[in-house]
């Protein structure tokens, strides 16, 4: 028996030092050419397969990348975080290995941004979705209620029904912007529709998401908009249930092209896609360029082509997207400014009534 | 006698032993999917000891893992099973940061005990529930503290949109009154975030050495860990140490709580999800066999990998990779067993079974 033990663990031994010496070939030489740019992020809990922000944010980076000729893990890379414990270590790792932009993706780590800001002055910093006021960080921020009035609009011209719903994750000012976007967009082209709103109290509850789009769909909104991240999944489970049940039903996405989610009963109508891809790239860009814009809050919108329809919309008529087209450009001029916050769009609603 | 000192011996033998296989099967695991086992060791040690930023950030993972593995380690001791740290950590967390925010304008001398043991009575609170069920109607533990957790997790998540919301899904940042952190610690450490908690958490440890060790209580909690009919018989009172040993277990995950509240963060987040630490306390108790100075090495050892997941990382390994060593730890561990036989076999110098 001891023999026996000896030798597995001999064996364990000369196996991994054999393959240890097969499998160093690929770090170590990095030569540091200066002349380049080095670009991270470290993304939330979620992960760069989170199907949402930081899974577009790491397709910005690997674009950013790709066009300029850099080597991913030594110019460009992201670290994961497994708690909210690791946004500053992993933040003040990149800082440590000379990246000349770090990107903090999403506004839980606001405050970690802020405190490895202050702490490293030299060191270049980006925050997604929330503002940071230093002089060495850039926020970014996006016109979420542009690209959410643009499929108000869809939605309250292709209800059947006259009811629309709305379903959001955390109850918070960022998603306000998508609610009060949307029930603007639905008023403005149908006065009289009934919208439905209701908050899951979280991003990753799918049960949630679906339990409240039931109720929506039972009392007879035929078109739900979402922005609850993984709750949302639940949201499509629902519609492809009835629609199979010959219901017709439809869902409007979130963030990126959720097409697929909607598949293989074809629900979704369009999705609200949020390019945060395009800001890491633009940014990433004014850094190799040299134009660090530090201390100030970009806003991403739809005259920046962030926000808006997705791709896939070939469900909505042509007549339909000539409005849609219109009141892009309206927004664009600033003829209309779509509401961000419940007063906004009450004072919203009231000049529409008049 | 003699078998008595061999057994203390293999005791402090098991988790070493386990921790040594956890690693070398991690290795070969690395090995298998291309990375240099070497490689990724060497740089967590290099970080964690070698690099003082890192080193303080080790140090502030490890304080509140040391509390909760007591927590975890003292119920243990009464023979009760507290998976129920993660929602005592919760109320804790959330008591020590609305007390500290509350009463702003009390110096720091009064202000810091008080929030440490708002949160101890808090987490004791909490702990106290399942021990009365369990004393008074023998509802399981396992399963009261389990579901005590999904209601602090939903509670405190409700109390802070409804009374203590700030933007960024938190509440706001407690006064520098309450603030563990120091300008000191800092420094010398390289700007992380150490703070003084790490004290707090090394007289916990004392304060649960003491209580088992030194008192009749942790006598009579002792003795009924190890048979409750005999220290009935005995005339203890089964019941009532019962529910003093949850209180008490809970008031360190409670103190727990006040460490991120007041020393790593500064606020508490609304949580999407529990934070681990609860259950890594389980783990982290069960590596120090249940003692004081043993919680606190597994604390270490584990806060070393976690921070060493960031080196890892750099290295181009995967995260799921450093979790996957760290359950592999906790596997062979809980399969002490096993090790136990295999020392057993070692020590009869390989005699038939």
């Amino acid at each position: 028996m001891k023999k026996r033990v000896l030798f597995l663990f001999a064996a364990m031994l000369v196996f991994g030092t054999v393959l240890a010496a097969c499998g160093t070939s690929g770090g170590g030489t990095s030569n540091g050419k200066k002349d380049g740019v080095k670009v991270a992020m470290v993304t939330d809990v979620g992960g760069v397969n989170d199907k949402s922000f930081n899974q577009s944010a790491w397709e910005g980076l690997q674009k950013f990348g790709k066009d300029f000729n850099l080597k991913q893990n030594t110019d460009y890379k992201y670290l994961q975080s497994t708690s909210s414990n690791d946004y500053e270590p992993n933040l003040t790792q990149l800082i440590q290995q000379k990246y000349d932009l770090v990107f903090g993706i999403g506004y839980l780590m606001q405050n970690a941004v802020k405190n490895v800001a202050e702490r490293n002055k030299n060191a270049h910093l980006a925050i997604v979705d929330s503002v940071v006021d230093a002089p060495n960080v850039v926020s970014i921020n996006f016109k979420e209620e542009q690209g959410s009035f643009l499929v108000g609009v869809v939605a309250g011209l292709m209800t059947k029904t006259n009811k629309v719903g709305f379903i959001g994750g955390i109850d918070s000012a960022l998603i306000k912007k998508f609610e009060n976007g949307f029930k603007a967009g639905v008023k403005s082209v149908n006065p009289k529709a009934q919208i439905f709103t209701q908050y899951a109290g979280s991003f990753d509850a799918a049960d949630k998401g679906q339990a409240i789009a039931a109720t929506f769909y039972g009392k007879g909104a035929d078109i739900i908009y979402h922005a609850s991240g993984a709750t949302g999944n639940g949201v499509f489970t629902e519609a492809k249930t009835r629609k199979k049940n010959g219901q017709n039903v439809w869902v409007i996405g979130v963030d990126r092209d959720q097409y697929d989610a909607g598949l293989p009963e074809d629900v979704t109508l369009t999705s609200m896609v949020k390019r945060v891809d395009r800001a890491v790239y633009d940014v990433s860009k004014m850094v190799k360029d040299g134009k660090f814009p530090g201390g100030k809050t970009l806003e991403f919108g739809l005259k920046d082509d962030a926000v808006g329809l997705s791709e896939h919309h070939q469900h909505i008529p042509e007549d339909v997207l000539k409005k849609v087209d219109e009141y892009k450009s309206k927004i664009i001029s600033g003829e209309i400014t779509p509401p961000k916050t419940d007063k906004e769009y009450k004072q919203f609603v009231a000049n529409l009534n008049k | 006698m003699e078998t008595k000192r061999a057994n203390k011996w293999i005791n402090a033998l098991v988790p070493v032993i386990a921790v040594i296989l956890g690693l070398l099967v991690g290795a070969v695991i690395m090995v298998i999917s291309g990375y240099n086992p070497f490689e990724a060791y060497g740089s967590i040690f290099q970080m964690v000891f070698l690099t003082p930023y890192y080193a303080g950030e080790t140090i502030v993972t490890m304080i509140p893992l040391i509390l909760s593995g007591l927590s975890v380690a003292f119920a243990f001791r009464t023979g009760l099973f507290n998976i129920g740290v993660e929602g005592q950590l919760l109320v804790g967390w959330l008591a020590s940061v609305a007390f500290a925010i509350h009463f702003a304008d009390w110096p720091k001398l009064v202000l810091i005990p008080l929030c440490l043991l708002v949160a101890a009575l808090a987490g004791g609170l909490w702990g106290l529930i399942p021990g009365l069920l369990k004393a008074r109607f023998y509802v399981h533990e396992v399963i009261t503290t389990i579901m005590m957790n999904y209601i602090a997790l939903y509670s405190t998540n409700a109390i802070i949109r409804q009374f203590l919301y700030a933007d960024g899904e938190r509440t706001p940042l407690i006064p520098d009154s309450a603030s563990l952190s120091s300008n000191f610690l800092s420094n010398i450490t390289g700007g992380s975030r150490l703070h003084w908690g790490i004290l707090v958490a090394l007289l916990g440890a004392v304060i649960m050495w003491f209580l088992l060790w030194r008192t009749t209580l942790g006598y009579e909690l002792r003795a009924i860990g190890f048979n409750p009919d005999a220290s009935r018989y005995a005339g203890m009172n089964v019941a009532r140490n019962i529910i003093t040993s949850f209180a008490i277990a809970g008031g360190f995950a409670g103190v727990a709580g006040a460490m991120l509240g007041l020393g790593t963060y500064h606020y508490m987040s609304i949580n999407a999800s529990f934070t681990g630490i609860g259950f890594d306390g389980i783990a982290v108790a069960l590596l120090g066999v249940n003692t004081a100075p043993g919680v606190v090495i597994g604390a270490a050892l584990f806060a070393a990998l976690e921070t060493g997941e960031v080196s890892m990382q750099s290295l181009g390994i995967p995260n799921d990779l450093v979790e996957i060593i760290i359950a592999l730890i906790i596997f062979f561990v809980a399969s002490h067993y096993m090790i136990r036989w295999t020392l057993d076999r070692f020590k009869k110098g390989g005699a038939a079974r």
